[in-house]
C-alpha cells in the first residue's frame, strides 16, 4: 500500500490537456522527487493533491483509501499540505499569526493565548531545524524565512503528506542544504515530502525516488540509486541535453556599458545597488547570476531608464548619462525584456500593433505632424509578425489571448526591431515551454552574432552558463565574481551566490 | 477539444468505465472576457426603468404613465427637442472631459465643481470688464472659463500625482468648496441690486451672452461641444497623444516602460478635463441663464460621469447619451406638473449607472455545461 | 462653559455620523472592497429613517428600517463587487448617485416637516458637578453611546479574535485565506452587509440626532469625508474616533469664528472641512510615501479563486 497513489490522472484546462493519464505513487518516510521543466505538469499535479484544482478524471488514494479533495481545505483534513511556489502568507500579519489562521477553536484570542502559541510554534519549527521569528509580520522576514513559515504551517496543521513546489528556486545553495536537513527530518518523523523541481542536483542531492514527468505525461519512476544526473536529464528532456550552448567564439568588440561604483537606494534607507561596476563590450553576452533580490532586478530598471541611481557613473556607447530617462535609454539603443512580459512589457488589451508601436511611435516612420500613420503601421506590424513568427488569430488581437511563447516573440519583435546596441534581458524564459525558450535562446544568440550585446539576468543559472561569454554573479547588490565561458562551475557560482565569497579582491 | 490521448509509459491498472453524470452547469468568467453583446446596453437601461417604476408605482403613479410623459415631455415637441439639446450641451462638453480622464483610469468626478467654476470665471469677465464689445468679451470669458475649470481639475490632479490622494475623495471636496464659491458671489458682492434678492448677478448684456441659433434657445455652446467631440474623436483615435493615453490607460506599467511620462499625462488631462467642464459652465451663463445664479447647474457633473459611462468613452456615443440624458432631465421637470419631483431623473440615472455595470460584467460570464 | 468645551461638545454631535460611516467603511474595506456610496447610502437611511419615523412614531421602527434598506443596498454592493466582481469604485459611484436621486425622490414628501421626537438621552446624573465631564458627557444621546461601544467592540474584534484574523487575512491576501478554508466570498458578503448597515446608521443619526429636519442633499459630502477619515485613520476604528471628532471640530469651527464676529464670510468658513480633508490627504500622502500606510492589500482588486473545476 502507498502512502499517495494517484491513477489515471487528466487535467483539461479548457482544451489544454495539463496531465494526460498519470500515474502517480509516493511511500511513507520517503522523500519523492518530482521531477520536469517548467510546464511539465507537476504542479497541476501536486495542486490536484492539495485540492487547488479537481482532477477532469482519475482517483486518489491517501493510505490506500479512495478520497475526494474538493478544496484545500479537505486536503488540510487528509493531512496534506503544500508549500507553493508564490507562498501563501498574509504580508501583514505576523508569522505565528498566518501558521494559526486556518485554526478555528477559541473565537477570542487575547495577548495570553498568543504568547501560548508562538511559544509552541518555535518548539516546532526547532524541531524541525527551521527557525525564524515568530512574532514578527511576514513583509520584514527575508524570502527563506518565510519559506520555513509555509513548512512550519504545514506541520502545524498536522500534514503527513507534505508537498514543495520549486522549493529552492528562492534559496542560496546553502539555505537549499539547510532545507534538505529538514526534509530529512520530516523523512525520519514518517512523513511522506514530495518535491517538484527541475534541478537536477537537488533531486540527486535528497531524494529517495524519483519520478519524471514531461509534457503533461508520467515517463517513468526510479530509485535514486538506479540511476544518475545524465539519465534523468535525458528523461526530463526527452533528449541529450546540450551543456553548452555552441556560440561561435569571437573576439568582443569595444567596451559599450561601462558602469562605475554604481548606488541605488532601496526602501527604508536601504541600498540596492552598493557600488556596482560592471562592463560589456559589443558583441558579448554578459549573464549575471544570483538570488532573486540581490539587485538585480535595480540593475536592470537603472540602466533602462526607470529609477535613478544616487552615487556613481553609467557610460554607454562613450558618452555618459545624465539622469535617468527610458526615452534617454530608448534612443541611446538600450532595449529592455522586462521581467515579467504582461505586468510591465505588454498591454494585455490591447492589439498587436498597439503594442508593437511602444518604442517607435515616436518616429517619423510612425507618426507624422502628431498623427500616426495608421494604414502603414498596420502593414508594419504585420510584416513584424510575419518575421519573427508570432501565431496570432489576427493582428488587432487583444495580445492577452496569446500563448506566452508567442507574448515573448512580439515582445522581441518589438525590442530587436529598434535595432539596440544593448539589449537588457530579465528572466527572457520565464513561464516558457522548451520550443519557446529555444526560439528565445537563439534569438539571443544572434543579436550577440550581429556584435549587439546582451546582460541577460536570470535566476536559471543554466540558462546563464549555456549563454553568457561572461558571467558576473550579483551579491547585496554588487558584483562579487567574474567567470569566464568555460571556467564556470556550478559550485563556485553556488558559493559566490551566497556570499560565502566575501572578498572582492578575490573575484575579480 | 483536443483528443486526449492515452497510454502513459507506466501502465497501472486499467482504467475505471465512466460512471453516469447528470448534467450540470457551471460559470465561468473568461479572463481575456471583451465579447460584449450590443442587446446588454439596451436591456440595462430598461431594467433600470422598470426598478424605477417600482418606486414611481410605490408613490401611487403609475409608471407607464410617467414614462410616457417624461418621452413627450423631452422629444414630444420641437420646444422639447430644444429643451433637450440645450442640456445637452453642457453634459457632451462635461462627459467628454470626464471621458478623457477615464480613459487613463482617473476617476475625475469633479466636472461639477469644474463646471461651477468655470461659470464663476466667466461671470466675473463681465463684472469686471462690463464695456467690452462681444468679439473682446466672449473669448475672453472662454478663456477665462477653461482657465479656472482647468486649475480646478489641476488641483485634483496634482494631490494624485504627487501626494498619492486618492482623486475621488478631492475631486468631490472640491465640488462642495466651489458650490460655497459660487453662493459667495451670488449672494454676496455680485448680487444683483436691483432682484429683490435673488441670488444672482444682473443679467448679461447682449455682447456677454452666446448667439442664439436662429431663433431657439439654443445658442452657440452646441458648435463648441460639437468641435470639442470631434477633437476628442480625432485625438484618442489617431494621434500620438492618443495612442499614449491608450497605452496609460491599458497598462501604466508598461507605459512608463515605453518612456511615456504618466504624471505628466495626468496633469494636463485633467487641465483639459476641467477646461472642458469650466467651457461648459461658461456656456451655460453665457448662453441659457445669462446670469450667474444659485443652483445653476441640475448636476450636469455627475451626470456626465453616466453619460461618458454608458458611451463607453466612444465620441458618437457620448453625442447619442449626451442627448439622452438631457432628454431625462427635461423629462424631469415636465413630470414636475403632474406632482411628481423632477429628482426623478437624478433616480433613473443612478439606476441606470447600476444596471450598466452589472450588464457590463455580465457579458464576461459564460455559462458552460459540465462535460 | 468655555468655549473649548462647547467645541469639543459640538464635534461630538457633528462627528458622530461620521463615525459611523467610518466604522462601516472600516469593516468594509478591511474585507477588501471599497464601499464609495456612503455618501448615497447616509442620505438614504436619513431619509428612510425620517419618513419612518414621521409616519410611525416610533424611533425603534425607524432604526429598523435604515437597517433594513442598508442589507437591501449591501447585498446590492456585495453582489456587484463580490459575485460579478464589477468595478468596485464606479459601483460605489453609482449606489452614490442613485442613493441622491432616491432620497431626494422620496423625501419630497416629508421634506421641511421635522421629526417628532428626538433620540433619548442618556442623563449621567453622578458626573453633575464635575467640570467638562458632565458637560461633556453627562447628556449625549444613546446613539453617541453606541458608537463608543463600537469603537471599543470592533477594535477588540479586529485585533483580538479569530474572525478579526481573518477578516485581515481576507482583505491582505484572499487567495492565502481561501487556502487556509476561510470562505473569502461569504465573508466579504457579510462585512459589506454589516458595514453597510453602519453607514446607514449615520445617515439616520446625522438626520434623529444632528439636524432633524430632512433636506435633499442634507449630508453635504460627509460620505465622501468619511471615506477620506478611514484613510486617515489608518484603517483602525480607534484612531477612526479621534479622527470623526477632529472634522466634527472642523465642522463647527466655522460658526464659532462667525460668532466671534470675524469678518470672513461664512461661505470661505463652510470650506473648511473639505479643504482640511484634502490637505491632510495630502500630508498623508506625503508622509507615508514608500511606506505601508495600512491599506488592506487587496482593496479594490476582486478575488477570483482558482477555479477548481
Amino acid at each position: 500500500m502507498h502512502a499517495i497513489e494517484m491513477r489515471r490522472i487528466v487535467k483539461q484546462f479548457g482544451d489544454v490537456v495539463a496531465n494526460d493519464h498519470v500515474d502517480f505513487t509516493a511511500g511513507a518516510g520517503e522523500i519523492h522527487a518530482l521531477l520536469g521543466e517548467n510546464g511539465a505538469g507537476k504542479s497541476t499535479m501536486m495542486c490536484m493533491l492539495s485540492g487547488v484544482y479537481r482532477p477532469t478524471s482519475g482517483e486518489i488514494l491517501l493510505r490506500g483509501e479512495q478520497v475526494r479533495i474538493r478544496s484545500p481545505k479537505d486536503a488540510a483534513k487528509l493531512g496534506v499540505g503544500m508549500v507553493y511556489q508564490n507562498f501563501r502568507l498574509v504580508a501583514t500579519l505576523t508569522a505565528a499569526e498566518n501558521i494559526v489562521l486556518g485554526e478555528r477553536s477559541s473565537f477570542w484570542r487575547g495577548p495570553n493565548w498568543m504568547k501560548n502559541k508562538q511559544r509552541e510554534i518555535k518548539g516546532l519549527a526547532e524541531k524541525f531545524g527551521l527557525a525564524f521569528p515568530v512574532d514578527r509580520p511576514i513583509w520584514q522576514l527575508s524570502v527563506g524565512e518565510q519559506q520555513r513559515v509555509e513548512i512550519v504551517k504545514t506541520l502545524y496543521r498536522g500534514a503527513q503528506f507534505i508537498i514543495l513546489d520549486e522549493p529552492t528556486s528562492v534559496l542560496t545553495p546553502g539555505e537549499a542544504d539547510q532545507l534538505f536537513e529538514t526534509l530529512r527530518t520530516m523523512r525520519a518523523e514518517g512523513k511522506t515530502v514530495i518535491v517538484t523541481t527541475h534541478k537536477l542536483k537537488e533531486v540527486m542531492a535528497v531524494a529517495d525516488r524519483i519520478s519524471v514527468m514531461r509534457k503533461g505525461k508520467m515517463i517513468h519512476t526510479i530509485d535514486k540509486k538506479d540511476t544518475n544526473e545524465r539519465e534523468l536529464a535525458r528523461l526530463m528532456v526527452g533528449k541529450e541535453v546540450v551543456a553548452q550552448r555552441d556560440l561561435p567564439a569571437r573576439t568582443p568588440g569595444r567596451t559599450l556599458l561601462e558602469v562605475n561604483r554604481l548606488e541605488v537606494a532601496a526602501e527604508h534607507g536601504r541600498k540596492a545597488l552598493d557600488g556596482l561596476s560592471l562592463s560589456i563590450r559589443a558583441g558579448e553576452i554578459v549573464g549575471i547570476a544570483g538570488v532573486a533580490g540581490n539587485g538585480q532586478k535595480e540593475l536592470a530598471e537603472v540602466l533602462t531608464g526607470l529609477i535613478p541611481w544616487r552615487r556613481g557613473q553609467i557610460e554607454f556607447d562613450g558618452k555618459p548619462l545624465r539622469n535617468a530617462s527610458v526615452r534617454g535609454a530608448i534612443e541611446a539603443g538600450i532595449s529592455h525584456v522586462p521581467e515579467n512580459r504582461m505586468k510591465s512589457g505588454l498591454a494585455g488589451s490591447l492589439g498587436l500593433v498597439d503594442n508593437l508601436l511602444f518604442k517607435s511611435y515616436r518616429s517619423a516612420d510612425r507618426a507624422r505632424l502628431g498623427f500616426l500613420r495608421i494604414g502603414r503601421n498596420k502593414a508594419w506590424g504585420q510584416r513584424l509578425v510575419e518575421e519573427f513568427d508570432v501565431r496570432t488569430p489576427g493582428i488587432d488581437t487583444p495580445v492577452q489571448q496569446l500563448s506566452g511563447g508567442n507574448q515573448q516573440k512580439l515582445l522581441f519583435a518589438r525590442e530587436i526591431h529598434h535595432d539596440p546596441k544593448l539589449m537588457v534581458a530579465v528572466h527572457p524564459t520565464q513561464g516558457l515551454d522548451v520550443g519557446a525558450t529555444e526560439g528565445v535562446h537563439r534569438l539571443l544568440a544572434k543579436l550577440r552574432a550581429e556584435d549587439k550585446s546582451v546582460l541577460l539576468i536570470s535566476e536559471d543559472l543554466d540558462e546563464v552558463m549555456q549563454l553568457s561569454d561572461r558571467i558576473l554573479v550579483i551579491f547585496g547588490g554588487r558584483i562579487v565574481a567574474e567567470l569566464g565561458r568555460g571556467e564556470a562551475d556550478r559550485e563556485i557560482i553556488g558559493m559566490y551566490m551566497a556570499g560565502l565569497h566575501g572578498a572582492e579582491e578575490e573575484a575579480i | 477539444m483536443s483528443k486526449i490521448q492515452a497510454a502513459s509509459a507506466l501502465p497501472l491498472e486499467p482504467a475505471e468505465a465512466p460512471r453516469r453524470r447528470r448534467f450540470s452547469y457551471r460559470i465561468e468568467i473568461d479572463p481575456s472576457g471583451t465579447r460584449n453583446p450590443w442587446w446588454i446596453t439596451p436591456l440595462s437601461i430598461l431594467l433600470a426603468l422598470v426598478l424605477c417604476g417600482i418606486f414611481i408605482a410605490a408613490n401611487g403613479m403609475n409608471p407607464m404613465t410617467v414614462y410616457a410623459k417624461m418621452i413627450k415631455g423631452a422629444f414630444g415637441s420641437s420646444f422639447g427637442i430644444t429643451e433637450t439639446l440645450v442640456k445637452a450641451i453642457p453634459l457632451l462638453l462635461c462627459g467628454i472631459g470626464v471621458a478623457i480622464a477615464y480613459r487613463i483610469s482617473v476617476w475625475n468626478i469633479g466636472a461639477e465643481g469644474q463646471f461651477l467654476v468655470g461659470a464663476v470665471a466667466a461671470t466675473a469677465v463681465t463684472i469686471w470688464f462690463p464695456a467690452l464689445p462681444i468679439y473682446g468679451t466672449i473669448p475672453l470669458m472662454v478663456v477665462f472659463a477653461i482657465a479656472a475649470g482647468g486649475i480646478w481639475g489641476l488641483l485634483t490632479a496634482i494631490p494624485r500625482t504627487y501626494f498619492q490622494v486618492n482623486e475621488l475623495v478631492t475631486s468631490l471636496m472640491l465640488n462642495y468648496v466651489a458650490i460655497l464659491l459660487l453662493d459667495y458671489f451670488v449672494f454676496g458682492p455680485w448680487k444683483d441690486p436691483k432682484g429683490f434678492n435673488f441670488p444672482g448677478t444682473p443679467m448679461f448684456n447682449d455682447a456677454q451672452t452666446l448667439p442664439a441659433l436662429g431663433d431657439t434657445r439654443l445658442h452657440f455652446g452646441l458648435v463648441f461641444a460639437i468641435v470639442a467631440v470631434v477633437l476628442y474623436g480625432l485625438l484618442v483615435k489617431y494621434t500620438k497623444w492618443g495612442y499614449e493615453l491608450r497605452l496609460i490607460g491599458a497598462n501604466p506599467e508598461a507605459a512608463k516602460n515605453a518612456g511615456i511620462p504618466i504624471k505628466r499625462h495626468i496633469l494636463l488631462v485633467m487641465l483639459i478635463s476641467g477646461g472642458l467642464a469650466g467651457l461648459a459652465g461658461m456656456a451655460e451663463v453665457s448662453g441659457v441663464s445669462h446670469r450667474l445664479m444659485y443652483g445653476i447647474s441640475p448636476g450636469y457633473g455627475y451626470t456626465a460621469i453616466i453619460v461618458a459611462w454608458l458611451a463607453k468613452l466612444n465620441p458618437i456615443g457620448l453625442v447619442v447619451s449626451a442627448v439622452l440624458f438631457g432628454g431625462l432631465i427635461v423629462g424631469g421637470y415636465s413630470v414636475q406638473t403632474i406632482g411628481l419631483p423632477s429628482s426623478i431623473s437624478n433616480m433613473i440615472q443612478g439606476a441606470i449607472l447600476f444596471f450598466l455595470i452589472a450588464g457590463g460584467m455580465f457579458g464576461k460570464f459564460r455559462l458552460r455545461r459540465n462535460a | 462653559m468655555d468655549t473649548f468645551t462647547q467645541i469639543v461638545i459640538a464635534a461630538i454631535s457633528s462627528g458622530t455620523p461620521l463615525l459611523f460611516a467610518a466604522l462601516g467603511g472600516i469593516l468594509i474595506e478591511r474585507s477588501g472592497i471599497i464601499q464609495l456610496g456612503a455618501e448615497g447610502i447616509m442620505l438614504l437611511g436619513a431619509v428612510i429613517s425620517c419618513m419612518t419615523f414621521i409616519h410611525t412614531g416610533s424611533l425603534p421602527l425607524a432604526l429598523l428600517a435604515v437597517a433594513g434598506i442598508s442589507i437591501a443596498l449591501g447585498l446590492v454592493h456585495a453582489f456587484m463587487t463580490v459575485t460579478l466582481r464589477a468595478n468596485q469604485t464606479v459601483s460605489g459611484l453609482a449606489m452614490t448617485l442613485f442613493g441622491t436621486g432616491l432620497s431626494a425622490y422620496l423625501g419630497k414628501s416629508v421634506a421641511g416637516t421635522p421629526i417628532p421626537g428626538s433620540v433619548p438621552k442618556l442623563d449621567l446624573d453622578f458626573l453633575d458637578g464635575v467640570p467638562f465631564l458632565s458637560d461633556v458627557f453627562g447628556h449625549l444621546n444613546v446613539l453617541t453611546w453606541f458608537s463608543f461601544a463600537l469603537v471599543v467592540v470592533l477594535h477588540l474584534f479586529i485585533h483580538r479574535t479569530s474572525w478579526g484574523l481573518h477578516l485581515r487575512a481576507i482583505g491582505d491576501n484572499p487567495a492565502t485565506a481561501d487556502v487556509m478554508g476561510i470562505r473569502v466570498q461569504t465573508f466579504r458578503y457579510g462585512y459589506v452587509i454589516a458595514g453597510t448597515i453602519l453607514i446607514g446608521l449615520a445617515g439616520a443619526d446625522m438626520l434623529l440626532a444632528y439636524s432633524p429636519t430632512w433636506t435633499e442633499g442634507m449630508t453635504a459630502g460627509r460620505g465622501w469625508i468619511a471615506v477620506a477619515l478611514i484613510i486617515f485613520a489608518r484603517w483602525n476604528p480607534v484612531r477612526a474616533l479621534l479622527c470623526a471628532y477632529f472634522f466634527g471640530a472642523m465642522d463647527t469651527i466655522g460658526f464659532k469664528i462667525q460668532l466671534i464676529g470675524s469678518e470672513i464670510p461664512s461661505y470661505f468658513l463652510k470650506m473648511i472641512p473639505y479643504v482640511v480633508t484634502i490637505l491632510v490627504l495630502m500630508y498623508l500622502g506625503w508622509r507615508s510615501r514608500n511606506k505601508l500606510s495600512g491599506t488592506p492589500q487587496s482593496l479594490g482588486l476582486p478575488y477570483i479563486r482558482e477555479q477548481r473545476f
